[in-house]
């Protein structure tokens, strides 16, 4: 069965622009993931809700032509422990996210890999690579730099990586029970606290779906106040990373120069808005904050500047031997091995996997300010960096149209907490990769369960897969490259 | 020997152990200047010493008595070799037991130290770092030897004094020879020291790490050793690129009070200019990959070698 026609028989889910849910048997449970990976879809997310009286169901959320497509397998509480097959074998990234869902919920899947992944009760059985030469090298949790914590286990001949297993979970904070513990109108903070980079793209999740579930028109000065600090928030994380990239090369003067531009930005934001980075900024509703005339219009200016200089450094950087040297080829993700994983946002985008959600499935106010795709097909460090430069210059120009051109109105409406049991999701594109946030109301303005998604799901197992056959020395820039969240994955 | 050589010498080291931390001072200054930033003080690498001297030493519990002799071995001969090299007058009495080639034996004394004091815990980024060294180490003494081959075959000797009196003597200016070998002599200089583009002396990443992978186990004093014996060695390295490319200013033969009066200011200005050039060799570049370490190093012994080759066939 086509995507199409469980798309059509699904029932409109309250936030996102696009998103449907369907209920399903065992039997469709796996044919839903196949036929979305048939049409070319990927995998959202995946995750297990389980109410105290031990009813369960698990959710997929897929990522399709028509929009987000949710597949809800219930699992009655009976004489058996619940139990769902595992989507590994059609969406890889399924793996660590059902693991995930065990430790969190008891709800196992058919996944032959059962190691715990958030429960670090036991040590973690790593696989062994055995040959004459092979040995291991151990990194982390903890780093000699001030970076999130996680463990690389390397096995190695010589400089050449064999094998790259990831251990992650030592940041695990229990941020699903903690979002039950909250008032509904409240949990937008809490997402804004996901992953702390990326705290608009969470929040502005939350409150879409909140706001979805509520059936409240958001004034058009609001969204496109939520735009600039998404774009905002984009543009600092790519100037951030791209220095850091340079200062992995061993190309200071990078770090240096974009470390300034950052820095002169995050003034400009908080001149703006009063803060530097911009929690809570989006709230249910609208906006915590307005931005007068003028504060945009410097702000605009400065991000123009920003910009500029941006378009300099990237010269050098293209032009410098050295740096041009490490970047070209280092830890290439192929295109056809990208589609396999799954991999999304700006790592998918490097290998060809065009996606964007402000571009796919628009919402206000994308609906009405087209944004350029940035898609590159190298998919090596080389390609990640300049999709960084390419999407720092389409924020500065969309910015640049949002500042000018921002509508009249109030900055945000009240809403009321939705009804027991409503539903809705909300998917907002990052400057990681797409965010999805699902949320179920509970009585008198509860949370009766929140599910925060990073794309950094999806892309940790891929860079398990771009440091093959690279040397030792190269992880750091091939990691940084990518620079996905310990935080947002383990949750 | 009169008094006035041995004054010499013994100032000679103790200007090379007072000056080491302020020549790395002055270069992470420029390039401070260079990238834009505000510079640390000149004198940080002093007050890191002194905090490190200070602290209680942790040693793992699996270490040998090899893992805490190192750092003095490392830290002895950097010291010796200080006294060796004519970085302000060339009668030196400590001369005649070493010349440019026990010297770069002495160096290798120290790595072969240092690197197995690096694997004698056992630990992955030690052992990662000490097989970089040793690659690094057996690609750059070659080409450091060849070097140090012009520069005798010019002056008919192996002895860095009679090098320097042998070239201070002469005309102004490098023979076509000797240009050759100061390229390939810079390069060298710039792997042996962890310097960029070999080795990124400001990284935290273990897995990228060469020198500093090899020193992650050492804390306090025998930190501060081994911190010392580096910038001993970059001072090193740099007099011993003056003694060779750059001997103006140093005194030759016996030389009073007037003499030395000459030759300090003379070495704080190289030592200034080598500093800055080497910032912004420094800045300039990004770090290669591991892989092109040999490449570098091979170009740098093909730079020596041809300098002997011009030197042969121009006589020069």
């Amino acid at each position: 069965m086509p995507v199409r026609r469980w798309w059509e028989r699904g029932q409109r889910i309250p936030g996102a622009s696009s998103a449907r849910g369907v209920g399903v048997d065992a039997e469709q449970w796996p044919q839903v993931a196949r036929d979305v990976a048939a049409s070319g879809g990927v995998l959202l997310g995946l995750w297990v809700s389980r109410e105290p009286g031990g009813d369960a169901a698990v959710y997929g959320a897929y990522l399709t032509d028509p929009g987000v497509l949710l597949a809800e397998l219930a699992l009655p509480a009976g004489g058996q422990p619940p139990h769902y097959r595992g989507l590994e074998d059609i969406f890889p990234a399924a793996s660590r996210l059902q693991r995930a869902a065990f430790d969190l919920s008891g709800v196992r899947s058919s996944d032959p890999d059962r190691r715990p992944w958030l429960d670090h009760t036991d040590s973690y059985a790593f696989v062994r690579v055995d040959g004459e030469g092979v040995h291991e090298i151990a990194v982390g949790p903890v780093h000699a730099g001030t970076i999130e914590p996680g463990h690389f286990r390397f096995s190695v001949v010589g400089e050449k990586v064999l094998r790259l297993e990831e251990h992650l979970g030592y940041v695990h904070k229990g941020l699903e029970q903690r979002f039950s513990a909250l008032p509904i109108l409240q949990g937008h903070r809490l997402a804004a606290r996901v992953s702390g980079d990326s705290a608009v793209a969470f929040s502005w999740a939350y409150c879409q779906a909140l706001e979805g579930m509520s059936g409240c028109a958001l004034p058009m000065r609001a969204l496109w106040l939520r735009a600039v600090c998404l774009e905002l928030e984009r543009l600092a994380n790519h100037l951030g990373d791209l220095g850091a990239l340079g200062n992995d090369a061993g190309f200071a003067f990078g770090l240096a120069q974009f470390s300034r531009l950052k820095e002169d930005l995050l003034r400009a934001v908080s001149a703006a808005f009063g803060r530097r980075y911009l929690f809570d900024t989006v709230v249910p509703g609208g906006m915590a904050v307005d931005v007068s005339a003028d504060a945009a219009r410097a702000l605009a200016a400065a991000v123009r500047a920003v910009c500029a200089e941006t378009v300099e450094l990237r010269t050098i950087y293209d032009e410098h031997e050295g740096v041009r040297d490490r970047f070209t080829g280092a830890g290439r993700l192929e295109p056809q091995l990208a589609a396999r994983l799954g991999v999304i946002g700006l790592a998918g985008r490097a290998s060809a996997q065009a996606r964007d959600v402000r571009v796919d499935l628009p919402h206000p106010p994308y609906t009405e300010l087209p944004v350029a795709k940035v898609v590159h097909q190298d998919g090596d460090v080389a390609a990640r960096v300049a999709v960084r430069f390419e999407e720092a210059q389409e924020s500065g120009r969309l910015l640049g149209r949002l500042l000018s051109g921002l509508p009249d109105g109030e900055r945000a409406v009240t809403v009321d907490a939705p009804a027991d049991g409503a539903f809705g999701v909300g998917l907002i594109e990052g400057w990681r990769g797409p965010v999805l946030v699902a949320l179920q109301a509970g009585p008198q303005g509860s949370i009766r369960r929140c599910h925060p998604h990073d794309p950094s799901w999806q892309n940790w197992p891929a860079l398990e897969y771009a440091i093959l056959g690279n040397i030792v020395p190269d992880f750091p820039l091939i990691n940084k490259s990518f620079n996905l969240s310990y935080s947002g994955v383990d949750l | 020997m009169s008094v006035t050589d041995w004054i010499t010498q013994v100032l000679e080291v103790v200007v090379a152990l007072a000056a080491a931390p302020a020549l790395l001072g002055w270069l992470n200054q420029c390039r401070a200047w260079l990238q834009n930033r505000r510079a640390p003080s000149l004198w940080l690498p002093y007050r890191n010493l002194r905090k490190l001297f200070h602290k209680e030493a942790v040693i793992a519990e699996n270490a040998s008595p090899l893992f805490r002799i190192a750092p003095y071995v490392v830290f002895g001969s950097m010291v010796l070799a200080a006294g060796i090299i004519p970085s302000m007058g060339t009668r030196l009495p400590l001369v005649v037991s070493a010349d440019a080639i026990a010297l770069v034996g002495l160096f290798a004394a120290a790595r072969v130290f240092m690197t197995l004091a690096a694997m004698d815990v056992g630990t992955a980024f030690g052992t990662l770092g000490a097989r970089r060294e040793m690659m690094v180490g057996f690609l750059a003494e070659p080409a450091l030897l060849m070097v140090i081959f012009v520069a005798s075959l010019i002056s008919s000797s192996t002895a860095l004094p009679v090098i320097t009196e042998h070239l201070a003597s002469g005309h102004l200016g490098l023979s076509p020879g000797l240009a050759f070998s100061a390229v390939a002599f810079v390069l060298v200089l710039l792997a042996e020291n962890a310097r960029i583009p070999v080795d990124n002396p400001a990284t935290h990443l273990e897995l990228t790490m060469i020198h500093e992978a090899m020193v992650l186990e050492y804390s306090a004093r025998h930190l501060a050793l081994m911190e010392w014996a580096a910038q001993l060695k970059l001072f090193n390295y740099v007099c011993i690129g003056f003694a060779l490319f750059l001997p103006w200013g140093v005194a030759t033969g016996h030389i009073g009070p007037v003499g030395l009066l000459v030759a300090i200011p003379a070495l704080a200005v190289k030592l200034a200019a080598a500093g800055a050039g080497l910032a912004l060799i420094e800045t300039v570049s990004a770090k290669m990959r591991v892989m092109r370490i040999p490449e570098f190093l091979g170009t740098a012994f093909l730079f020596a070698v041809l300098g002997l080759l011009v030197h042969v066939l121009l006589g020069a």
